[in-house]
């Protein structure tokens, strides 16, 4: 029995379940929360959160089974599906659904399942309260599906199912707590400002699949990533504007300017949504599409210029904004966006494997940092402002020792995760020869070790302001503290699989995913400079990490003497540079104007309503009228007409 | 008997509705309840003769060209004829009718409260009236059956819709009868041309003078757009929609305005496709400016019913986009799209239905925060309200981008443009959903709303089922078609 069942299991099966066991969980959890609203009946906590957090954990525990698998691999090391059905095509193709693992989606599928379980365990403590427990987790696991849908899927169009599907479920879980309308606002406008860039990613495929079509054969799959990675020098042609398509679609997803927006306001999601969805999962998607299409990212160096600059001045911007915010969750969400920043920038040179490096490291230490704001949000009854919090630390010892290894990381000191990975990406801009932009990076950097230590000064050190909550909760969630810890070990070790050679290391996840990137696009740099510029970048954010740990923490006083002394500048970064009251003038109101007053008012209801529709009534009633008063019924008129009628009619044929 | 059905299955499934109108006039006033029973029996009688039809239809397919053919003379001496049959488009069409009839039924149970028997015998007609028109393969026949489907309508929003129902239905006569009218010139002028062949498969043969056909295009075309609707004949819709009782709307948007694109596909286009070169960039233009403006002003209207009127028109736009785009991507797309906007938009209706007969208000100011109180309601319209934004997984999406790869295909900047209008179908879906569900309950009233009833739930649960079957797998609905929409593109010339 047990035998025969084994039989069935083949890599194909298993690659399915995958993808399939987070759908299940969100259907079980979904069923139970509705049918909950209805009856006596609640599912129990123990019981939505056991489904909830076990099926992510298995689906990790297979791909970490075919991670080994495909290591043993002689020469792909990918497992694949193939095709299991044809979704739509025309007559000369198709578009077919099939997974696919690879270098690349190992490492995102071992990182998505990976962190997202232990997110979902966390999860079972912070929502502990909440009503909409297993509403909750069926969101929670519905976004896991279709996020090992994006990255699993082999071809473009299903890529975008999972795209649009994490949208929805960011969607959902930002406004999950929709009494609250300000939150249910967040949320759409997270869908929005997304669906705007997959107006791009949808017209990048078409340039794609109008430039590939000439080549099929009836039934050819063209819009799969072998398919296209094969023949990409069809693509040539269209390249530039398919890859900038594309990229705006990534800078949705990925929150990058113009359209990184939505990402400060989806922090009104619950914590370890943020923490899974806003930090270390979702918004990777675009830096995984452009590493996924590398092949004809690098047919188009303009669009490369674009990413690069893009990713370099949303590094830099965001971070700007990161230093005044007083909500613990908006620093980290800009935070967010300038990490992501850097990711583009290393694409935009051309280090793919390096920004996918940064995407495992980020996930890692920002969710951690998220979890760890979470138990601290938690223990303040929910207060995020960090003006209300300080002198935390011996209160919550166990968050402040994790969140301040997080810290480590994120601001680049040796040896936590980040150090590797961000060292590596300005190493790359500076190596591949664009000065200027390593230099707003290498500035950006420091920035980010300034405000995360100022987070940390101000929640951690100093004294309690008075005005915030008078207890603080103690930390004694296992399932919370469990998450923080692997988490923070992660964030420690989590970067030695990328130590360059220059520092003794073997750079394990560069040579793992070498196969799948163009060799690099410039010439390798001097080892001795490589390794003197990491002692200089560590330094250049001990610099910084140490005057914010000063000022917040020692000397509160100097902060807000710096504050008063630049104040246009302080305004202007606490008003978010007005980009969103910007938007709202000069794109929503003149639509919303044009379409009320122009569109409604005036086009359909007077134009085509009164003059067009009306008019032809009016014009009909009007014949109708002369012909009423034809009819007089006294015979000199209906002579007088004759006779005129005669006399033109007889005029027309003689003229 | 069972081989004598097989062979006469189209007529069948044409005429039962009929059948069903007869007992209920015969239905004595007093127990004029039993109207809604009868009703519902046979329009599912005539739903499963469909299903039957449909499996026919796969044994009997040939690639190309019209299978379940029965052709009688009509009227011999001007050689008008009952001339039906059906390729895999008609056949996905008279589905779609008997699918959503007995819904609309449904959904009327205890909405319609005056003169039931009429009401139910009207919608029974315009059953008749939809299912002949898509399978009617003689000209005059057509205009027949298009006409029958037009009285009933007049009625049912004149008699049992809102406050302004003599307006709105006053106008949706008037454009419509506008267009018939010029349809019915140009039928006799094609008529007279062919030497006198009312027949479409002979009619698909001849070549018109190209002046003429430019004309009778044109005729033909502004009917077939006013039912659609294109821009900018669409305004008799928005008031037609918002004025009609549930199952009105319901049968309006799911199948009244798929009769004018069917129009397109069956006649106006294949009969005259010299003429069609010609209009082909006026009709793309039309249909993309209908997407973007038709979303548009539904971002902005007050009534949640005008909204999703005004969707409609942005939907349509795709379809004739897709249409008009003369590629097999497109007119895959157009196909779908009839079929999934027919499934999401009469959903659409039937919820604001099952609302507004709780809260006897279509504002959408008057609502707000309801989520809470009717979770179960709430998390339909949710679901159906991102089928209709083209969420991928759900039906609308692969219509939605098929029919955009043609207009892309056919000029790049008419797909662009187009592709504006996904952009604003999530606004403006998505900003009802947030002032309707969201927030705190503002009105008293929605504090003790009632959640859905099993009644409901019946009408919703196969339209939500078939919108995740859709979007999974559209080849359901795209292998029966793909032939008939080769054999649509050689006509055009394609």
């Amino acid at each position: 029995m047990i035998e025969q069942l084994l039989q069935h299991i083949s890599i194909p099966t298993l690659m399915c379940l995958i993808p399939l066991l987070p759908l299940l969980g969100a259907i079980a959890n979904g069923k139970m929360y509705l049918f909950s609203t209805r009856s006596q009946w609640k599912p129990s906590h123990a019981l939505s959160g056991t489904i909830a957090v076990v099926m992510p954990l298995i689906s990790f525990l297979i791909v970490a089974v075919l991670f080994y698998i495909a290591m043993g691999l002689e020469d792909s090391h990918s497992v694949s599906t193939g095709p299991l059905f044809t979704w739509f095509g025309g007559t000369q193709w198709a578009v077919t659904i099939g997974l696919k693992l690879d270098q690349l989606s190992l490492i995102m599928a071992l990182v998505v399942t990976g962190v997202g379980s232990l997110i979902h365990l966390y999860s079972v403590g912070y929502m502990s309260h909440d009503d909409g427990f297993a509403k909750y987790f069926a969101y929670l696991n519905l976004f896991l599906f279709f996020m090992l849908l994006l990255i699993l899927g082999d071809s473009l169009p299903l890529m975008f199912v999972g795209w649009e599907g994490v949208g929805l479920c960011s969607y959902l879980l930002i406004g999950f707590w929709f009494t609250d309308i300000e939150k249910a606002k967040a949320g759409k406008k997270a869908f929005i400002v997304n669906r705007i860039g997959d107006f791009g990613f949808v017209l990048g495929i078409f340039f794609i699949w109008q430039a590939l079509q000439p080549t099929a054969q009836p039934g050819d799959a063209i819009l799969s990533f072998s398919y296209i990675s094969t023949h990409a020098a069809f693509l040539a042609p269209v390249a530039t504007a398919a890859t900038l398509l594309l990229f705006l679609g990534a800078t949705g997803k990925s929150a990058q300017i113009p359209l990184y927006v939505w990402l400060p306001d989806a922090m009104a999601g619950p914590t370890p949504v943020s923490a899974l969805i806003h930090a270390a999962t979702m918004v990777t998607a675009g830096i995984y599409m452009v590493a996924r299409l590398n092949f004809l990212f690098v047919l188009a160096p303009t669009t490369l210029n674009v990413i690069a600059i893009v990713g370099c001045a949303t590094a830099f911007f965001a971070a700007t904004m990161g230093l005044v915010q007083d909500d613990i969750k908006k620093v980290l969400a800009y935070s967010t966006v300038s990490q992501l920043g850097f990711m583009f920038l290393a694409l935009g040179v051309g280090a793919f494997s390096v920004a996918i490096f940064h995407v495992m490291t980020h996930a890692f230490f920002k969710a951690l940092l998220f979890l760890g704001s979470g138990s601290v949000i938690h223990a303040m009854d929910g207060e995020q402002r960090l003006s209300m919090y300080g002198g935390l630390r011996k209160h919550l010892p166990v968050t402040f020792t994790t969140f301040l290894i997080g810290t480590l990381a994120i601001a680049g000191i040796w040896p936590f995760a980040g150090f590797f990975s961000k060292d590596a990406i300005l190493w790359h801009v500076y190596s591949s020869g664009h000065f200027w932009l390593w230099l707003i990076a290498t500035l950006a950097a420091g920035l980010t070790a300034f405000y995360m230590f100022r987070l940390v000064g101000l929640a951690f050190f100093g004294k309690r302001n008075p005005a915030g909550p008078h207890h603080v909760h103690p930390e004694n969630s296992v399932t919370m503290l469990l998450p923080l810890v692997v988490l923070a070990v992660l964030s420690i070790i989590g970067g030695w699989v990328g130590v360059p050679h220059a520092m003794g290391g073997h750079d394990h996840i560069m040579t793992w995913l070498a196969p799948l990137f163009p060799t690099a696009l410039h010439e390798a740099g001097n080892e001795s400079t490589e390794l003197f510029m990491g002692l200089g970048s560590m330094t250049w954010g001990a610099i910084w990490a140490i005057i914010a740990w000063i000022l917040y923490s020692q000397h509160r006083g100097w902060a807000d003497q710096m504050a008063a002394r630049f104040k246009r500048c302080y305004t202007l970064l606490v008003n978010l540079y007005y980009v969103d009251q910007i938007y709202d003038a000069v794109v929503v109101q003149p639509l919303l104007w044009f379409s009320r007053s122009v569109l409604w008012q005036t086009v359909d209801a007077v134009l085509i309503d009164k003059i067009l529709v009306g008019g032809s009534a009016r014009i009909a009633r009007l014949f109708g009228r002369v012909g009423t008063a034809m009819e007089t019924g006294l015979v000199p008129h209906y002579v007088f007409l004759l006779v005129l009628g005669s006399v033109v009619v007889l005029g027309w044929m003689i003229l | 008997m069972i081989p004598w059905i097989a062979s006469h299955i189209l007529t069948i499934t044409i005429f039962l509705p009929l059948v069903g109108v007869l007992p209920i006039m015969m239905l004595p006033r007093r127990f004029e309840e039993g109207s809604r029973a009868i009703a519902l029996f046979f329009s599912l009688i005539t739903f499963i003769a469909s299903l039957a039809m449909w499996w026919l239809y796969q044994i009997n397919a040939v690639d190309n060209g019209f299978t379940l053919i029965e052709q009688h003379p009509w009227i011999p001496t001007l050689n008008f004829q009952y001339f039906v049959g059906i390729d895999g488009v008609s056949l996905l069409m008279i589905v779609l009718t008997t699918l959503l009839i007995p819904l609309a039924i449904l959904g009327a149970w205890n909405e319609i409260k005056t003169r039931r028997k009429e009401f139910m015998g009207l919608i029974l007609l315009t059953e008749v009236g939809l299912l002949g028109a898509f399978a009617a393969l003689d000209l005059f026949l057509f205009y027949v059956f298009w006409e029958l489907m037009l009285i009933p309508m007049y009625f049912l929003v004149g008699i049992w819709g809102g406050k302004h129902r003599i307006m709105a239905a006053m106008k949706l006569l008037i454009y419509t009868l506008f267009g018939s009218l010029l349809m019915l010139v140009a039928i006799f002028v094609v008529y007279a041309k062919s030497g006198y062949q009312m027949n479409l498969i002979d009619l698909y043969q001849m070549k018109l003078d190209p002046g003429i056909q430019l004309w009778c295009f044109m005729a033909f075309a502004l009917a077939f757009a006013i039912k659609v609707p294109l821009w900018p004949v669409h305004t008799w819709l928005p008031d037609a929609h918002t004025e009609a009782p549930t199952a009105g709307s319901v049968i309006l948007a799911g199948v009244f305005l798929k009769v004018g694109a069917y129009g397109f596909y069956r006649i106006a286009m294949p009969l005259f496709p010299d003429a069609v070169l010609q209009a082909q960039p006026l009709l793309m233009s039309l249909s993309v400016i209908g997407i973007v403006v038709g979303a548009l002003v539904a971002m902005i209207q007050p009534d949640m019913k005008r909204l999703i009127a005004y969707s409609s028109v942005s939907h349509m736009g795709f379809v004739m986009l897709g249409l008009a785009s003369l590629t097999t991507e497109g007119v895959e797309g157009a196909v779908l799209q009839l079929v999934n906007h027919g499934i999401s938009t009469g959903a659409l209706f039937l919820l604001i239905g099952i609302i507004y007969s709780r809260t006897h208000t279509r504002q959408i100011s008057d609502y707000g925060g309801i989520a809470k109180v009717v979770p179960w309601f709430s998390a339909a319209f949710i679901f159906v309200a991102l089928s209709s934004a083209g969420l991928p997984g759900l039906n609308n999406f692969v219509g939605e981008f098929l029919t955009l790869m043609g207009g892309f295909a056919y000029g790049k900047v008419y797909g662009v443009i187009a592709a504006i209008g996904v952009i604003l179908g999530a606004a403006y879906l998505l900003w009802l959903v947030e002032r309707v569900f969201f927030g705190q309950v503002t009105n008293e009233h929605n504090k003790t709303l009632k959640d859905l009833n099993p009644r409901e739930l019946t009408l919703l649960i196969p339209l939500m089922l078939l919108m995740v079957v859709f979007g999974v797998y559209p080849k359901l609905l795209l292998d029966p078609c793909m032939g008939s929409i080769s054999t649509f593109l050689q006509l055009m010339g394609r």
